[in-house]
């Protein structure tokens, strides 16, 4: 039995050695960040020299950075904080977390390379009064990047606030964050331990706690801070960079082109528009990506599809059918290399994807 | 050694038998089908939650160190087994929605997924037995009476049955099947039984039906065969033929009680008379699916016209061309439409079909 091609880092990346260290090294700190004792300053400088550099990473004054327990936590403490008074509009194919969030939203229509609809975006703010407007810097099912710079234009110029879910971009494109009002970001997205995510807010504007406790983060976040997370959040940010993550496009390229060449019908969402280096969405027609995820598992390659929820079922894609892929959106499976693909990875998928193309076209033969 | 699909449900039959497959060495695969929305369906004792079914049947796959995928399948399950189940009410008919569910997302699509991923065989915990015949694979009764559940079966198609293992069938009772999944270590070896429909919480599924078909839910007029009005009813979803409860004043005529005879579901009437008139001697089944070669002349053989009763005496003659199958009774019976009739040869299920209201061969036009 080969080992496992693990194919699935938009789920959660293979932690990073920077992230392990930092992370380790605090686990053996026992001070609770907010004591008054010594053992208390102890922790509370690495919670603050990790926020520190997390700040400075993203463009961000530390004062505004909120440490919470992931990018769900984020997404949901940012939507919720902001909401009020506020009409929501929200990408088609943004993530549960905002969604589930901000229940009553208005879905902005993508085009059908998965892109942002900019005109839909300015008549429905033309017509919204004042509003918050939330966009995924990335998707995670398509890695197709969102227009935010000139989104951002459009929110300023309506006076609406805007909140950018960062969580799969973070690290592996590089934009200008500050343009966000609000930003999320999910640390093991970025190779760092599961566990810890952080809110940035642009300077002078706030959100409640949904947790109060105990007042930590400023009386945004209740509960104390779980250091090993966040020291390894701030160790992993500061590795994932977009250059290092430049070097998954050509494998990501060479599996688009090595499929399309083997299979004529095959398809990739989004391909034609700016994307992760990391992501591809393949989708083959006719075949459920249920069977396609399993059949891949049992020949040890991982990949998901759609949006996998607690029970571990594969659902449809609610981000392929916002694309107008209709029945097909249930038919494409994602492939997202993880930092540390090796260079053989693309090859070992597309072997295993031909043999099971094979096996199923056979199959319905 | 062969790679076998496991349909998992949660409960003990089906978890024994991927213990069973693997222990004996096979490349086992567990699939557990979700088939509704758990949040909406009422958590009840007796009839487990089938979210918990889930998360038992992953505890199970990771205890027998197989893998396990959670299928999703509520668009089928409700489009092929909950509507036909309201549709099928709304007919005036009762219907029987676990052979809907085997024919339909267990034995067709299973089978399928399972030929996709390679596999040489489906397996599931149902209690009967398949046997290798001179002409091929062969459904039997379960060597345990009580536990049978080949009348279930009896829609499952011989290319499916050849594909089909139902490991459980000669075992000799439940606690059997109890005492292997406490052998195997299995979390789930004192578990209840599962009970009722399971897409129906508390029981009740006039509620369901009305939702879907709510000309089902309609009142109308219960009357004697005689032609008199007796009284009301709340809706035909709610009576089965041969039924004597649920008919309040109209359930006595003077001294005789009075039992569901018809339901007609154009007029939305409810007729009912004295129990001797519903018994019949003649019944009609379509939708047929034959485990044998479909017979060209009469045949004597056994019956069921419903899940809980023992085989009865018949002469069948099977119409190819209009597709109906014609059963005689030796003794007068009652026949509720909707349910299936299977027939027997001793143990063995020769085929089965669906119950039609006699004379109503068009059903299109009942239903519209």
């Amino acid at each position: 039995m080969n080992t496992p091609l693990d194919l699935d880092a938009n789920a959660t990346e293979p932690l990073r050695p920077e992230a392990r260290a930092a992370a380790i090294a605090a686990l053996d700190l026992p001070g609770n960040p907010s004591s008054v004792h010594g053992g208390g300053r102890a922790a509370r400088r690495l919670l603050e020299d990790s926020r520190a550099r997390l700040a400075a990473r993203f463009g961000a004054r530390p004062q505004d950075v909120v440490f919470t327990a992931g990018g769900t936590e984020a997404n949901a403490l940012a939507v919720r904080g902001l909401a009020p008074g506020r009409r929501v509009l929200a990408g088609a194919t943004e993530h549960p977390a905002v969604l589930r969030a901000a229940p009553d939203a208005v879905l902005l229509p993508v085009l059908a390379d998965g892109r942002l609809d900019l005109a839909a975006l300015d008549a429905a703010l033309a017509a919204a009064g004042p509003a918050l407007v939330c966009l995924m810097a990335a998707n995670n099912e398509t890695g197709v990047l969102h227009p935010i710079a000139e989104a951002a234009g459009i929110c300023r110029r309506h006076g609406a606030l805007l909140h950018v879910d960062a969580v799969q971009a973070a690290g592996r494109v590089e934009a200008a964050w500050n343009l966000a009002d609000s930003l999320a970001l999910s640390g093991h997205k970025m190779g760092g331990p599961k566990g810890a995510g952080a809110l940035l807010l642009r300077p002078g504007l706030d959100v409640p706690a949904l947790v109060a406790g105990g007042g930590q983060e400023r009386g945004r976040r209740g509960g104390t801070e779980p250091l090993p997370a966040i020291a390894g959040l701030a160790a992993a940010a500061e590795a994932a960079t977009p250059d290092a993550a430049l070097r998954l496009a050509p494998l990501r390229d060479a599996i688009e082109a090595a499929i399309a060449a083997i299979a004529p019908e095959a398809r990739f969402p989004g391909r034609g528009a700016p994307r992760l280096p990391n992501t591809t969405s393949i989708l083959l027609p006719g075949v459920p990506a249920e069977t396609q995820v399993i059949a891949l598992d049992l020949a040890g390659v991982r990949v998901s599809a759609g949006a996998a929820c607690s029970s571990g079922k594969v659902g449809p894609s609610h981000v392929l059918a916002a694309m107008g892929l209709g029945a097909d959106a249930a038919c494409a499976i994602r492939v997202s290399l993880p930092w540390n693909a090796a260079e053989d990875a693309a090859e070992r998928f597309v072997a295993a994807w031909a043999a099971m193309r094979a096996r199923l076209v056979r199959v319905a033969a | 050694m062969a790679r076998i699909l496991v349909a998992m449900s949660g409960g003990v039959d089906s978890s024994v038998v991927a213990g069973l497959l693997a222990e004996q060495g096979h490349e086992v695969i567990g699939a557990t089908l979700q088939l509704y929305d758990h949040g909406a369906a009422i958590q009840k004792k007796g009839a487990c939650c089938a979210g918990q079914d889930i998360h038992d049947a992953r505890s199970v796959a990771d205890r027998l160190g197989i893998p396990h995928y959670v299928l999703d399948r509520e668009q089928v399950f409700r489009r092929e087994v909950i509507g036909d189940f309201a549709d099928t009410y709304a007919r005036g008919e009762t219907p029987v929605p676990c052979i809907r569910c085997n024919q339909t997302v267990k034995f067709r699509d299973l089978v399928a997924l399972a030929r996709d991923l390679g596999c040489e065989a489906l397996a599931t915990g149902h209690y009967a037995r398949r046997l290798e015949g001179p002409d091929g694979p062969e459904l039997h009764r379960a060597a345990d009476p009580a536990r049978d559940q080949s009348y279930f079966l009896a829609a499952t198609t011989r290319e499916q049955l050849a594909f089909a293992r139902f490991p459980l069938g000669g075992m000799p009772d439940k606690a059997a099947v109890r005492a292997e999944a406490a052998r195997l270590g299995l979390p789930v070896a004192a578990k209840a039984d599962s009970q009722d429909i399971c897409f129906v919480p508390e029981g009740r599924y006039d509620g369901l039906v009305a939702r879907l078909r709510p000309d089902a839910a309609a009142p109308g007029e219960v009357v004697h065969q005689d032609g008199r009005v007796l009284g009301g009813h709340a809706g035909i979803v709610r009576y089965t033929v041969g039924q004597g409860r649920g008919l309040g004043a109209a359930s006595w005529d003077g001294g005789r009680k009075l039992y569901v005879a018809a339901v007609e579901p154009g007029t939305r009437r409810v007729v009912v008379a004295p129990r001797e008139a519903l018994a019949t001697r003649e019944a009609e089944a379509g939708e047929v699916n034959w485990l044998i070669a479909p017979p060209t002349a009469p045949l004597r053989c056994t019956v069921k016209l419903r899940a809980r009763e023992a085989p009865r005496a018949a002469r069948i003659a099977w119409d190819a061309g209009a597709g109906l199958l014609r059963i005689s009774l030796e003794e007068p019976g009652i026949v509720a439409p909707g349910q299936a009739c299977v027939m027997y040869d001793g143990d063995r299920v020769l085929g089965g079909g669906f119950l039609r209201a006699r004379g109503s061969v068009d059903r299109g036009r009942a239903a519209a």
